[in-house]
């Protein structure tokens, strides 16, 4: 086995950080931040998922293979919230003709 | 069987244990990426109909408890922490500590889901059940409580799918512990304590997306009218 065995340490670390972030997140839902609400929601629960991949998850010591079909998974599951979307973001721009 | 020299770490069909363990992890790495698409589908229709309805969809979401969400994460959260620390009691080998951290991820995991259960329960008791005759979202107008119920659709089969997925953990980790009080595991083979973190973690993954897209939309409008 490819002894990759983190300190316990590291992983209190972890954990403290993933708590802080969700009070923040959870604190700053009730600012008025506009449409940066999302933004800082979602790139808040995006950093929150990185920590939980690469330690938790040992994302960091896996080989390239491992990290390539994540990667690849999220770029499929980029593609299915951009086409899709990207439809219904512009429906409405033009006319149908006869309609 | 008993003809090949074939352990648990090291299979016939294998050249090096290493290989045998990778070849695990990749395997349950593509199983939790059919299972991103999976949910994925449905972040989708969250995100295209909170996108044709935002208004309805900000109060629906500030009619949650978003105390008892936020602690319900944390409580998830620990409960990875747990697992994690398992996972390294089995690269160490030690069998007691898998065990004791196993229970522990088992007793956060089960707090979890009582907490979600006590809030479905709530959600009957204020009638935000989509389809009920008796359907009723304050601060919302009559023709718009259609689009309500849409959000309140999306907040169970979500969180539902969600906590399914919970169970069939508490039943994987309940296995493992069986497997780990005989002495299966060991520090040379401990391929299924591992790859079974990977879906917990998994699962607290998505409840990271979940929690501020269904808790936290627009809180700051406060509560409506």
């Amino acid at each position: 086995m490819t002894g990759h065995i983190d300190s316990i340490k590291t992983y209190v670390g972890v954990l403290l950080a993933l708590l802080i972030l969700t009070a923040v997140t959870t604190a700053v839902a009730y600012v008025d931040l506009g449409p940066f609400s999302v933004v800082v929601a979602l790139t808040i629960a995006a950093i929150k998922m990185l920590l939980v991949a690469l330690f938790f998850m040992h994302l960091r010591h896996s080989n390239q293979l491992t990290k390539l079909v994540v990667l690849g998974g999220l770029m499929w599951l980029g593609i299915l919230l951009a086409l899709t979307l990207s439809d219904f973001a512009t429906r409405g721009w033009l006319g149908v003709p006869g309609k | 069987m008993a003809d090949h020299v074939d352990t648990l770490e090291l299979r016939e069909q294998f050249d090096t244990a290493e290989q045998q363990k990778d070849a695990s992890t990749l395997g349950m790495w593509i199983f939790l990426i059919t299972e991103v698409m999976f949910f994925g589908g449905m972040f989708l229709a969250y995100t295209v109909y909170r996108r044709a309805y935002p208004d309805v969809f900000a109060i629906a979401s500030s009619s949650l408890n978003a105390v008892i969400g936020a602690i319900n994460t944390g409580v998830l959260l620990l409960s990875s922490f747990t697992m994690v620390m398992a996972v390294r009691a089995a690269q160490l080998g030690q069998r007691k500590t898998i065990i004791l951290f196993l229970t522990l991820t088992l007793f956060f995991g089960g707090m979890f889901l009582g907490v979600k259960a006590y809030e479905w329960n709530e959600k009957f008791q204020e009638h935000h059940i989509p389809g009920q005759a008796a359907f009723h979202l304050e601060g919302v107008a009559p023709s718009e409580q259609g689009h309500a119920q849409l959000f309140f659709s999306l907040y169970f089969a979500m969180t539902g799918l969600h906590a399914l997925h919970m169970v069939i953990g508490v039943g994987l980790l309940s296995f493992l512990m069986i497997q780990a009080a005989k002495g299966t595991y060991s520090a040379t083979y401990f391929t299924p304590v591992d790859v079974a973190g990977l879906y917990w973690h998994f699962v607290d993954v998505i409840w990271i997306f979940l929690f501020p897209l269904l808790y936290l939309i627009d809180r700051h409008l406060g509560k409506p009218l």
